[in-house]
C-alpha cells in the first residue's frame, strides 16, 4: 500500500497530510506556502499523486485551507489540482474543497479562479476566523 | 565610504542626514544587500508585526506581506550580479519600506543588464494599461501556459502584485554604464479599506 505523507508546517511551507487509509482518509494541504525552493518541496507530493491516482479510494477529497501562497507555489498548486482532474477524467470521484478565511477576497478569488481553470468538482468553503 | 564613517565630523553628518532622509521619507525598512530567503522571511515577519500593532486591517497587512514576498524573491531571482565594485555576488538590492497615513510603499532597486529592459519595461506597461478584468486573464493566461524559470520564478508577480494591490507601478531605470542599469520599482498598497 501506498505509505501517507505527513509533513509538519513551518512558517513558509503548509503542512501536507496525503492519507489513503480506508477508514480515515485525508488529504488536505493547509497553511503557508512560500518555500524557498517550490519545485523541491512540491515534486514529491505530485509524485505520491501519481502513485495514488493508479488505484485511488471510491471517492478522494482534497481539502486546501490555504493561509498564504506566493506565485511561485500557485503554479504548484495548479499541477496538484490538473493530477485531481486527470483522475476525475479517469471516472474516479474526486471533490476539491477550497478553505477560505471569510473575510478574505484575494484568497476567495484564487480559488474561484481555479475552480474556473480546472475541470473538476469544487466546493468553496469560508470558515470564520474568529 | 568606509573611510567616511571613521573620521568623526563627516561620519556624524552621512548618518544624521541618512537619518533625517528616512524619516522625512516615513521609511520604516531599509535594506541593501544579498536578498536570500532568511532576509525575505525576516522583513515580512518584522513588517507583518508592525502593522498589526499598527492595527491595520488584516487584508492590507495580507497585500503588503505578499507584495514583499514577490518583490524579495524577483530580486533573489532576477537580480544581476551586481556591480563589480559594489559587490560580486547574485540577488542583491536595495529593498526599501515606507508608509504614511494613506498607503504602503515598498520599493525595489536592482542592478539590471541593459538588453533585459525592453522586454521588461514592455510587460510592464502592459500591466500597467489593464483592467483588474484584463489581468485577471492574464494572470490565467500565464499560469497555465508558463513555465517555472530554472530559480523557481512562474512569471506572475508583477500581474499579482498589480491586480491584488488594484495600484498601478511606479517603475525606472536609470543607466549606470553600456552594459548595466539600476531598475527601480515601487508597488503602493492603500491602507484605506476599499470595502
Amino acid at each position: 500500500m501506498l505509505q501517507p505523507i505527513r509533513i509538519q508546517g513551518t512558517d513558509d511551507t503548509p503542512q501536507v497530510i496525503l492519507d489513503p487509509n480506508p477508514d480515515n482518509p485525508k488529504f488536505e494541504i493547509s497553511g503557508r506556502s512560500l518555500p524557498e525552493d517550490v519545485v523541491a518541496f512540491y515534486e514529491p507530493i505530485l509524485e505520491w499523486l501519481d502513485e495514488y491516482a493508479k488505484n485511488p479510494l471510491p471517492k478522494t477529497v482534497f481539502d486546501f485551507k490555504l493561509e498564504y501562497f506566493n506565485t511561485a507555489s500557485s503554479k504548484l498548486l495548479l499541477d496538484i489540482l490538473l493530477k485531481l482532474e486527470d483522475m476525475y477524467d479517469d471516472g474516479h470521484d474526486v471533490l476539491v474543497r477550497w478553505h477560505y478565511p471569510e473575510d478574505d477576497e484575494d484568497m476567495q478569488e484564487a480559488g474561484e479562479e481555479y475552480a474556473d481553470i480546472v475541470e473538476v468538482p469544487f466546493e468553496q468553503v469560508p470558515y470564520s476566523v474568529d | 565610504m568606509s573611510k567616511l564613517l571613521k573620521d568623526n565630523s563627516s561620519a556624524l553628518e552621512f548618518v544624521y542626514d541618512f537619518y533625517l532622509k528616512m524619516k522625512k521619507s516615513n521609511i520604516s525598512l531599509a535594506y541593501e544587500g544579498e536578498i536570500t530567503h532568511q532576509i525575505t522571511k525576516a522583513f515580512t515577519a518584522l513588517t507583518e508585526t508592525n502593522m498589526q500593532r499598527d492595527q491595520d486591517a488584516t487584508s492590507v497587512q495580507k497585500k503588503v506581506f505578499h507584495v514583499m514576498v514577490e518583490c524579495l524573491q524577483n530580486i533573489s531571482k532576477h537580480a544581476e550580479r551586481d556591480l563589480d565594485y559594489f559587490s560580486s555576488k547574485d540577488g542583491r538590492g536595495i529593498f526599501l519600506v515606507s508608509k504614511d497615513d494613506k498607503e504602503y510603499n515598498i520599493t525595489t532597486g536592482n542592478v539590471i543588464r541593459n538588453e533585459k529592459i525592453e522586454p521588461l519595461r514592455n510587460l510592464l506597461e502592459k500591466i500597467n494599461s489593464m483592467t483588474k478584468d484584463e489581468l485577471n486573464q492574464l494572470y490565467k493566461q500565464q499560469i497555465r501556459e508558463g513555465r517555472l524559470s530554472p530559480k523557481g520564478g512562474a512569471g506572475l508577480g508583477f500581474i499579482d502584485i498589480a491586480r491584488k494591490t488594484g495600484q498601478k507601478l511606479i517603475y525606472s531605470f536609470l543607466r549606470i554604464d553600456e552594459e548595466n542599469s539600476f531598475f527601480v520599482l515601487t508597488s503602493t498598497v492603500s491602507r484605506i479599506k476599499s470595502k
